[in-house]
């Protein structure tokens, strides 16, 4: 972390703290003592197993993973629990480099013998995907020495499995009767954890091993018309999943929001539908971050403007690499894109990537210009040329990732986030400064195209803007954007007290599709004269 | 093509070994009532990116859910550790958790044995494709792009698994399942034009990489420097796969209980649900049936309940909602499930009929990013993608840039002009195999273009 990351992230968690935001990653600082890993010890025996008879089948690199993950859902409806679920995966994967070809193979049969025999399974893949071979794969070197014993955990303050279900239920279903004391016609709400114990070795003498812990609690609330011709729903999207344990379920008490919720749910029913046009738009980071996920993040993937992602994901607007990097002016000279893997309470954050590369904050937007792409070892060597004509290390920022012990590890994108501005404004700022706008809170249908220029974004709430004030609600709102004039239409930014972190579990990319999880940090912004749709259409 | 051997099988649970691991799991269990559910089985797959293979992947999971209720309380515990203390652990834990439960008022007691029709999705041919095969079905397209001087991007999916359910009043499930998908965009080194091909059946065999090589090609080719036009409202001719992408959204509707609850397409005015009425245009059924050869799938629901035929939309009108068992009894019905895959009727016109009798149209290929923006209509977003064409004097006459769309699947099937023959599509947007669905190539009027996009 560089020191001025880590500066605003402790100025942040204070502000966070002090003003008592939902949003309160930030107030958990890492831990002063080491990690210890609580894991099964015996893992770390048989991914070093693995990757010896990799060796032997003629790997020339490769890597293995254990993944114990247990997970658990609760939903409930009302006041009744629709589902209590437990959910454990244990398995492993082993990934090789044959001749410059990658295979990979898993198990969720875990002993000695089916190591051995999934790391050769894996070693005869990639013997025959290297017959349709045209270009060898390269690695990066890594920029720091091996880790041979390298813990690191999520820093939680608690652990959800060892809250009783009991009292995860009473506090789904206490916010469920403040919903329905409050008018709510239905209600459904639910809670998430995962607790992932990862053990990885590579060939390079790296043996890590890593707790990642991510939560999410939330709540839908929806209101019918008298006569059935409407129906509205609000999300509890000022809650966003994070990277940490029970604290965040009970920081964010969904009781005390239920009201306000079924109240916005509501007004949408009465709303009044928006005209179509040309309108400022003012955006609060917990609408914001899905923006940036899918309209920076996304086409920054190194793979992607390589063409490999072509089949499914897409490829990128920010291609080919030699015309845009240091070249490309993504948006204002205020706009600062920063990715890290290392904000606490992110859902990225780790300690190591899935390839044993410790990731590191880097700049995708400095002052506007876009500057470069998320990469894993392999991809890094695409870039040498820029890297050495900026006088800088070709290494992995350390985007290596894998959704589950099955998947097979590629790049996936870090936090990346729009870094607040130098002056001191937050939301009421950006409405109070604005003449004619349709201000957007809560995150909602989204749809963007494989390039990632056409994008269409609705939200939960929509509140017209006249003269300075909030005049009313409005419904059947999205904007539709070319992404490039989009970000240069940005001209007011929050400062660092408004930044929040958003983010989603459902990062969908590759084939098999893997999720992966991820956070965007955010300040609201402004943007001026961005085109409006009414949705509402009539059966 | 011919798989390398037919003896590999890809390793699953045999319904031996489900029946011995269920009757075990019955055996720890003291509640009141339990359900086993077990899935097991390889995923295959081959990817390729610049005419060369990228990654693959063989892996292999079982898994075992276990429903404990005591009382009225219900829990659900899944693990893939099937040693018998891991299992004894799992069943302990199921029954811990469901007596810390509130009682479920809905909850109804477990089905006793059912007859199950013979499941027919199944193909040893798809279940022993061993990565050799699959590097030579992607030589099979590589090999043609680099010949044209194109660059080929591509996936290939082949599963093979089972499944089964058992319960402690005596029932006992099982069947075995194969799916397999191939798609691949093709690209033009400059990047000016894409185009895209797949296909998905249970059984391999049935899809030809040559045959997906040269249309993605034909389409990159034809597709290339596309001109912009003026969003706005077009008649449209749909090939299959985007048919597909849109009609098979309906099925996500097609729930009794959200329409009866005032929350759906499905909900009717003043109450009720929409059984009865008519909502599309009359040429219009919409059907699943597991033993459907073309679309098969399985012949069982999760709790053990047998999936029969059912017509979701006859003649345009709507004759079933599913019912779920406790929605059934609330409302004196008969219960129905969902569906498993969806076949829709066709007609008899060709492509080349339709596309004829257009004065001026878009030809697509495949809508992509397809999300929900308004329930109450089922009005989705999204964009064309990998081959968009101008239709002109009946004609296809040069590419377009993609366009994307606010529009319903039931306004497009109100607005239907005409059907060809039914085919089947990966309609899957991550190219995975996904539902086995079977649509027409349709055209219709009035189609709603919203914006323009540059995405190539």
């Amino acid at each position: 972390m560089t020191a001025s990351r880590r500066e605003f992230l402790q100025q942040s968690a204070a502000a966070a703290a002090a003003a008592g935001l939902a949003s309160s990653a930030l107030a958990h600082p890492v831990s002063a003592a080491p990690p210890i890993f609580q894991g099964d010890p015996s893992h770390k025996e048989l991914v070093l197993r693995a990757i010896d008879a990799a060796k032997a089948a003629g790997a020339e690199y490769a890597d293995a993973r254990i993944s114990s993950a247990r997970s658990q859902n609760i939903g409930t409806r009302e006041r009744r629990v629709t589902n209590i679920g437990d959910n454990e995966t244990f398995g492993f994967g082993v990934r090789v480099l044959v001749g410059g070809a990658w295979g990979f193979a898993a198990s969720s049969n875990l002993t000695p013998d089916e190591v051995t025999r999934v790391a050769r399974q894996a070693v005869a893949q990639a013997k025959a995907n290297r017959a349709a071979m045209v270009k060898p794969v390269q690695l990066a070197p890594i920029h720091h020495p091996p880790v041979p014993n390298g813990v690191w955990r999520s820093p939680i303050r608690i652990d959800p499995f060892t809250v009783a279900i009991e009292d995860k239920v009473a506090y789904l279903l206490e916010a469920n009767a403040a919903a329905m004391a409050a008018g709510a016609r239905f209600v459904n709400s639910n809670m998430f954890f995962l607790k992932d114990e990862k053990t990885f070795a590579s060939t390079l003498g790296t043996v890590t091993q890593q707790t990642i812990f991510r939560a999410q609690p939330g709540m839908t609330v929806t209101m019918v018309s008298a006569d059935n011709r409407d129906f509205q729903t609000r999300q509890s999207t000022d809650i966003q999943p994070k990277g940490l344990g029970y604290e965040h379920v009970l920081d964010n008490d969904m009781k005390r929001h239920a009201a306000r919720w079924v109240e916005e749910a509501k007004q949408k029913l009465t709303a009044k539908p928006v005209e179509v046009g040309r309108y400022d738009l003012i955006l609060h980071p917990s609408h914001l971050w899905l923006t940036i996920h899918e309209a920076i993040a996304h086409p920054t993937e190194l793979d992607r403007a390589y063409g490999f992602e072509a089949n499914y994901a897409g490829t990128s607007y920010l291609s080919p690499p030699e015309e845009k990097l240091g070249k490309f002016r993504m948006g204002p000279s205020f706009m600062n894109i920063l990715a890290d893997r290392s904000a606490p309470g992110s859902l990225s954050a780790c300690g190591w990537d899935d390839e044993g590369v410790a990731p590191e904050d880097f700049h995708i937007v400095k002052d506007g210009i876009f500057v470069d792409y998320q990469t894993t070892r392999e991809q890094a060597m695409w870039l040498d040329w820029w890297y050495k004509q900026n006088g800088r290390p070709t290494r992995s920022h350390g985007c290596s990732y894998a959704q589950t012990w099955a998947d097979v590890q590629f790049q996936r994108m870090p936090n990346v986030n729009l870094m607040p501005g130098e002056q001191d404004l937050v939301w009421e700022d950006l409405i109070a400064a604005t003449e004619n706008g349709i201000a957007i809170i809560g995150d909602g249908s989204f749809s963007i195209d494989q390039q990632r220029y056409n994008a269409q974004f609705g939200g939960q709430l929509f509140y017209e803007v006249k003269n300075g004030r909030i005049t009313g609600m409005l419904k059947d709102v999205a904007y539709q954007i070319r992404t490039p004039e989009f970000w240069n239409a940005l001209d007011m930014i929050g400062g660092k007290r408004s930044y929040e972190l958003g983010g989603a579990f459902g990062d969908g990319k590759g084939q098999p599709a893997q999720s992966n999880a991820v956070s965007h940090g955010c300040p609201p912004t402004r943007h001026k004269q961005i085109n409006i749709i009414n949705t509402g259409r009539t059966a | 093509m011919t798989p390398r051997s037919l003896y590999a099988i890809a390793p699953h649970l045999s319904r031996a070994e489900c029946e011995a691991i269920t009757r075990k799991v019955l055996g720890f269990s003291t509640a009141d009532e339990c359900r086993v559910s077990i899935n097991s089985g390889m995923r295959q797959n081959t990817r390729f990116a610049v005419n060369q293979v990228s990654t693959a992947g063989d892996d292999y999971n079982a898994s075992v859910t276990i429903r404990a209720v005591v009382g009225k309380r219900v829990a659900n515990v899944t693990t893939n550790r099937l040693d018998d203390a891991s299992l004894r652990a799992a069943v302990a834990n199921a029954e811990r958790i469901a007596r810390l439960a509130p009682e479920d008022p809905e909850l109804l007691p477990e089905l006793g044995p059912q007859e199950y029709k013979e499941s027919i999705a199944w193909s040893d041919a798809t279940a022993s494709l061993e990565p050799e095969a699959r590097a030579e079905a992607v030589r099979a397209i590589t090999s043609r792009s680099l010949q044209a001087g194109f660059v080929s991007t591509g996936y290939l999916e082949a599963n093979a698994g089972s499944n089964a359910v058992a319960n402690s009043r005596g029932l006992f499930a099982y069947a075995r399942s194969t799916a397999a998908a191939y798609t691949t965009t093709v690209r033009t080194p400059d990047g000016t034009g894409s185009g895209w091909a797949g296909a998905s059946d249970n059984d391999f065999r049935r899809i030809d990489p040559r045959l997906l090589a040269e249309r993605a090609i034909d389409k990159a080719r034809r597709s290339m420097n596309p001109v912009a036009i003026e969003p706005g409202r077009y008649t449209v001719i749909l090939e299959p796969t985007a048919v597909a992408n849109l009609v098979g959204l309906i099925a996500g509707s097609l729930n009794a209980r959200g329409a009866d609850e005032g929350r759906s397409f499905f909900s009717k005015a003043g109450g009720g649900n929409k059984i009865g009425e008519k909502v599309v245009d009359e040429r219009v059924t919409l059907v699943s049936d597991p033993l459907d050869p073309r679309v098969p799938a399985n012949t069982f629901s999760g709790d053990g309940s047998p999936t029969e035929k059912v017509t979701w939309i006859e003649n345009g009108v709507v004759k079933n909602l599913a019912y779920d068992r406790f929605w059934a009894q609330k409302t004196g019905k008969a219960p129905v499930n969902a569906g498993g895959s969806l076949a829709m009727t066709g007609g008899t016109s060709s492509m080349e009929e339709m596309i004829a009798s257009t004065e001026r149209g878009i030809l697509v290929t495949r809508f992509w990013y397809i999300r929900g923006v308004d329930p109450r209509t089922i009005l989705f977003t999204g964009l064309t993608r990998d081959g968009t064409f101008l239709i002109e004097d009946g004609k296809v006459t040069r590419p377009v840039k993609n366009l994307r769309y606010n529009e319903s699947p039931i306004f497009m099937l109100n607005n239907l002009m005409a059907m060809g023959r039914p085919e089947r599509v990966s309609a899957s947007e991550s190219g995975g195999p996904g539902q086995a669905i079977i649509v027409p190539p349709l055209k219709c009027r009035d189609f709603n273009f919203t914006s323009t996009s540059d995405a190539i």
